[in-house]
């Protein structure tokens, strides 16, 4: 018993020995312009813990740095679908789509279209 | 048995060596000529096993029988995968992707880019920009620029001076690499000792600026970045020659020494030896001189570890003769045979810079760098001499990193100055060692929407100038779209060298007096500043195409000044401010690009610069009110890699006031105002492949001149000669040409 409770100590240890403080993440989360590009990264900052955010417009990928034992990944897409992006994972809730200006609608193939213009 | 033990250990070399594949990768639009091409990546598909091709397309590459798939690709060409099945070396040609009928949106680099975002009122100059006057040193590289006044070059010496915000240079802090480079000695004739070409860009911070290189910025700062081994091209010429009788020639060479070291070589030389004296008043138009610049630069990066390191080394000498034409100064030196003057100067350099980024964490960074100097100059301007030695060091380490987020960074670190100076002048002996050291600490915000702001804090100990604070405030706001509303508060501090900046005043037959004598510095206190500045800029379309209007003013407010009074004509008298000293500036800019390839730039500026002399409050001398600006510049469209480019610059100057004359006999007076003056530069450059082109170009190409540059030029020895009521042209119309020509 006495092992047993040795052995779960020194993993609860590693594990949080393994929380990185500088965890670095990269996703895909859907916009089309600079707009969007301010929008997903300030939302990204209001998670705390989040010390980098830079998401590309061309790409669509989001380059994360954040502190493990401050924030998890999840916490960081919740936030970003909260104000209207859709992550790989969480999709964002048509209220929370409708309140994207007018030009940032992602999911509308014209305004995508209006973007590959520019 | 001992043998076939080393000859086994000798085995698995001998094996890997066989096993290396070897090709030459071709570039496929060229069907007419097998052109290799270099830097295509080849890689074995899934293994970090990779290799790219060298200058003559030449590649070799480990291989392994599990390797079966090559990778090869190249920007901007279609990526091939090839299935290897031996060692037999390949030729394999590229495709450009554009075959493809893909289509390639190029949007076109602006010559000179306003930023929207940054806190400061900042303006990069590229190299595209600084092509277009074919200038020769940094001091004329500024002449296609409306934020910067070039003066017109005095007539002794043949030097351009810059001013900004209506302050001469003194009062700007003028560095290399971020490095202060022209202070002190070099302060007078130092942009003449940085040849254009060795410059790849140059920002222009107009107001306080930044507290990390230090408290001397008053009106801006002027960074110039120089051009890097790694960047620059393997090899450039730059040949000139004007119908000045001047000459010159610039040429770089760089080149990799390995894997993580580069390095160049850039020499540049200079020659006028022909003498001119079109408007007759015995005195040559342009001085003869000798220049000699000698730079070698080493680069290591090291992108894996974050390591960026430059170390450099340079050399300069430079001869200057002017006066009278019929002076020699082996037989007249320092006599009244004739008038003349020389200036030689040398300046030995060494500056290094390391700087590390932390690839784990991009926002944490440091930087340190060093700069040795050593410059001393020889001179005498009839029979004033003046003799200068400067040593000089700084060095400073820099911190960066973010609190919480990367919305908030900081900037922090401590800086280290030395100067000894060692001068003669007016038959005296003047000597002084100034020593500072300071620490700085510097937050910037970006709200990643409408805000940023930059506050910075330094302070400093000096041994002349006391302890003390420095603050400086950016804020940038953007009310809505393509706008900037800037404002800036800063203070700055520095010790004047009156005789160095001042030296021009030596070719003259003025008395030279320093009025106050408890002071730190030459008797004199040191200057005080504060500087505020608003602006606005906005981009807007106006029928169609891109346009944008930037308002700006700016106040320079001094609480101590050394005053330099010209007012009495027999003398230079220096004292301490005692009363009003201010510089106003207002500008307005706009620029517009009417159609492909055409792009407008138009200024109007007003200063109104004054300062409280003995004789009264005065606006400054050869301080035009008014100042008027307009650049055109054209590219036609490439063709067959040719093209060609036009540039006109059109500048016009209000009358500017002399210092008076009044005490000088009658035939020796000024008027109060000089004429106003309009010049006009114009440059045709024509492209005829990337390798070489040709420029052509005139300046002041409508030979406007200023009749009697020197006062009392027929009686140099007499007490009103003066040499410094310059406000125009003394050469009239001038026309240069040149060639370029580069190899990657």
């Amino acid at each position: 018993m006495k092992n047993i409770v040795l052995v779960l100590l020194m993993m609860v240890t590693t594990v949080t020995f393994a929380q990185d403080k500088n965890k670095r993440a990269s996703l895909e989360v859907d916009g089309v312009c600079m707009m969007c590009k301010s929008r997903i990264e300030k939302a990204c900052f209001k998670t705390k813990g989040v010390k980098s955010a830079v998401w590309n417009v061309e790409t669509h990928e989001l380059k994360l740095i954040f502190d493990e034992n401050k924030t998890d990944l999840k916490a960081i897409e919740a936030n970003i679908a909260a104000v209207g992006h859709d992550t790989k994972d969480i999709k964002a809730s048509d209220e929370a789509y409708d309140s994207v200006h007018a030009c940032c609608k992602y999911r509308d193939e014209e305004v995508k279209d209006d973007h590959k213009k520019e | 048995m001992k043998k076939l033990l080393i000859l086994l250990g000798f085995m698995p070399l001998v094996m890997t060596a066989q096993e290396t594949l070897t090709g030459t990768i071709y570039d496929a639009s060229q069907t007419d000529s097998e052109q290799p091409l270099f830097g295509a990546n080849l890689i074995w598909l899934d293994t970090s096993v990779g290799t790219s091709t060298d200058i003559d397309g030449k590649f070799s590459l480990p291989y392994n029988e599990e390797y079966r798939k090559l990778v090869i690709s190249y920007v901007g060409y279609k990526t091939d995968t090839l299935i290897i099945t031996s060692i037999t070396p390949i030729k394999h040609a590229l495709k450009p992707t554009n075959d493809l009928d893909e289509v390639v949106v190029e949007a076109r680099k602006q010559a000179t880019a306003k930023s929207y975002l940054k806190a400061q009122n900042t303006l990069l100059v590229s190299s595209d920009e600084l092509l277009k006057a074919a200038c020769c040193n940094l001091s004329e590289s500024f002449e296609t620029n409306p934020s910067i006044d070039v003066n017109f070059s005095d007539a002794v010496t043949g030097t351009k001076q810059i001013k900004m915000l209506g302050l001469s240079s003194p009062y700007i802090l003028i560095a290399t690499e971020n490095i202060p480079s022209i202070r002190g000695a070099s302060q007078a004739y130092g942009l003449s000792f940085i040849p254009g070409t060795w410059v790849e860009s140059i920002q222009i911070t107009k107001g306080a600026g930044s507290v990390v290189n230090g408290f001397e910025s008053i009106a801006g700062q002027i960074n110039a970045e120089l051009v890097k081994p790694t960047t620059d091209n393997k090899l450039f010429v730059n040949a000139y020659a004007s119908v000045n009788g001047r000459l010159e020639l610039n040429t770089h060479v760089n080149t990799k020494v390995s894997d993580k070291w580069d390095t160049g070589l850039y020499i540049h030389g200079n020659l006028r030896d022909q003498k001119f004296d079109k408007n007759n008043d015995s005195f040559l138009d342009v001085p003869l001189k000798k220049q000699i610049n000698v730079m070698n630069r080493w680069q290591y990066t090291n992108p894996e570890k974050g390591i960026v390191s430059f170390i450099n080394f340079r050399y300069l000498t430079d001869n200057n003769q002017s006066g009278q034409i019929n002076f020699n100064p082996e037989t007249d030196k320092l006599t009244t045979n004739a008038w003349g003057s020389e200036i030689d100067t040398e300046r030995y350099e060494v500056s290094a810079k390391l700087g590390y980024v932390n690839p784990e964490i991009p926002w944490q960074s440091l930087g340190v760098q060093f700069a040795f100097s050593n410059h001393v100059q020889d001179s005498y301007f009839g029979l004033n001499q003046y003799n200068i030695d400067h040593t000089s060091i700084y060095s400073n380490v820099i911190y960066n990193s973010i609190i919480d987020d990367s919305r908030h960074k900081i900037k922090t670190g401590v800086n280290f100055t030395y100067d000894a100076y060692d001068e003669f002048a007016i038959a005296q002996q003047f000597g002084r060692t100034e020593r500072s050291f300071g620490g700085f600490f510097e937050y910037s915000f970006d709200n990643l929407e409408a805000l940023t702001l930059t506050a910075g804090l330094r302070v400093d100990t000096h041994n002349l100038l006391g302890e003390f604070i420095t603050p400086r405030l950016h804020v940038r706001y953007s009310p809505w779209g393509k706008s900037a509303l800037r404002a800036s508060i800063g203070r700055g501090k520095r010790s004047a060298n009156i005789f160095a900046e001042n030296q021009n005043l030596f070719a003259s037959s003025r008395d030279f007096s320093i009025l106050n004598s408890n002071g730190s510095i030459y008797g004199l206190d040191p200057e005080i500043a504060w500087n505020y500045g608003v602006s606005y800029l906005q981009g807007f379309n106006l029928f169609g195409r891109g346009a944008d209007i930037t308002l700006d003013f700016y106040r320079t407010d001094f609480q101590n000044q050394v005053v330099v009074d010209l007012e009495n004509a027999q003398e230079v008298n220096f004292y301490n401010l005692e009363g009003d000293s201010y510089a106003n500036s207002l500008q307005v800019e706009f620029n517009y690009n009417p159609f492909n390839n055409f792009d407008i730039r138009t200024a109007y500026k007003y200063y109104d610069v004054k300062t409280q002399y003995k004789s009264g409050k005065l606006i400054k001398p050869l301080t035009p009110r008014h100042r008027v600006f307009a650049n055109a510049s054209y590219e036609t469209e490439i063709k067959n890699n040719s093209n060609w480019k036009f540039d006109v610059t059109y500048n016009w100057l209000s009358e500017q006031r002399f210092a008076s004359t009044l005490n000088n006999p009658i035939q020796y007076r000024l008027n109060d105002y000089s004429q106003s003056v309009g010049t006009l530069n114009a440059q045709v450059t024509r492209v005829f492949s990337p390798k070489f082109e040709v420029y052509l170009g005139g300046e002041n190409v409508t030979d406007v001149r200023q009749n009697n540059p020197i006062v009392s030029a027929d009686n140099p020895f007499g007490s009103s000669f003066d040499t410094n009521f310059v406000y125009g042209p003394i050469f009239g119309s001038m026309y240069y040409a040149g060639l370029r020509y580069k190899l990657n």
